[in-house]
């Protein structure tokens, strides 16, 4: 029996320019599972900011998450409660001229079901910065046909790569 | 949709071990690369980290890990000369364990540096197990065409497996 491709990229957007933000919008319910892969740095001096999502245009206090990680030799942990975007990891700013970026891989379950709430694992990885697993948490039951990304404290620099793949059942 | 997962490579090691297993002339055709390891080191330890360097590059790496061990957790940094992915299990462990690597290389073409991710374990039914999360950064713009595993001369063992998978983003 033939079987069926499993993990299929949806959308992918390379920013020509800075943006303040970018969105999957219309996504399919066909899936069972999401996952995006953000490559590429914010565009303010060298720190690092909060990668982080709406979904459906939810801009209530409906999210929440855990954070887990290393930086700079210390470990720890960190909760953000009632929050109005959810944080998903921390991500690079690092300006206008240097080639260092940083990726960050966040897993949606179950997306389209419309009984659950929705959860998120992300791994966050922030040259020479910090190195992090997180978990996440949107209290709504609606499924997620759309997705807002940004970051907190920057616009998101020229040349970042942010790619929506959907995972499939056998 | 494309499929966005392609198996490009794979290695079993056989009897006798191996002292280094490589990946070359990957083709420059993905976006993203993705390894998958199952793996022992004949190391006189209960693990063995697992080193692996780029286009037989040895130089301008980073690497920021966490990692627990079942009674502490730690962070920090290692070597300047390889990325580091965690540890695996080594001889003196339980026989027949192998530690397991899960590695992300994304936009292994482009023209930044190269920020690399994986999660490694080597459970072991004993003390000296480990979870590890690692972020490298290899400080050069070359596109990545070989990859190398090695652990200072000793072998992989036996049944070992290393596979390399291409993921696109349309």
């Amino acid at each position: 029996m033939a079987a069926g491709s499993t993990y299929e990229a949806i959308a992918t957007q390379t920013l020509a320019s800075t943006a303040n933000s970018i969105t999957f919008s219309s996504i399919p319910g066909t899936y069972t599972d999401l996952v995006i892969v953000a490559i590429g740095q914010g565009y303010t001096s060298p720190s690092y900011g909060n990668l982080q999502i709406q979904f459906n245009g939810d801009s209530g206090t409906n999210y929440s998450s855990t954070e887990f990680r290393e930086n700079g030799g210390t470990v720890g942990t960190n909760r953000r409660s009632t929050q109005s975007n959810l944080f998903v990891s921390s991500f690079l700013d690092w300006g206008t001229a240097n080639q260092n970026v940083g990726h960050s891989i966040i897993n949606i379950f179950n997306y389209a079901n419309t009984t659950t709430y929705k959860s998120t694992i992300s791994r966050g990885n922030i040259p020479p910065y910090r190195t992090e697993l997180n978990t996440g948490l949107w209290r709504s039951t609606a499924a997620i046909t759309s997705i807002n990304v940004s970051v907190n404290d920057t616009p998101i620099n020229i040349g970042s790569i942010f790619t929506l793949y959907g995972i499939k059942a056998a | 949709m494309a499929t966005a997962w392609t198996a490009i490579a794979s290695t079993t090691v056989g009897s006798g071990g191996a002292a280094t297993v490589t990946f070359s002339s990957i083709p420059q055709t993905y976006k993203n690369l993705i390894i998958k390891v199952s793996a022992r080191n004949a190391r006189t330890d209960v693990v063995a980290e697992l080193r692996w360097t780029v286009n037989g590059n040895s130089t301008s790496y980073s690497n920021r890990l966490i990692q627990g061990n079942g009674s502490t957790v730690s962070g920090g940094t290692t070597a300047t000369t390889l990325f580091y992915s965690g540890e695996i299990n080594a001889s003196t462990s339980t026989a027949s364990i192998f530690g397991s690597a899960d590695i992300y290389i994304p936009d292994y073409t482009g023209g930044n540096y190269k920020n690399v991710s994986a999660d490694t374990v080597s459970e072991n039914n004993a003390a000296s197990a480990y979870a590890t999360l690692t972020n490298g950064l290899w400080s050069n713009t070359a596109a990545i065409t070989s990859i190398a595993f090695y652990y200072g001369g000793l072998n992989w063992e036996q049944y070992s497996t290393f596979t390399l998978f291409g993921t696109n983003n349309s």
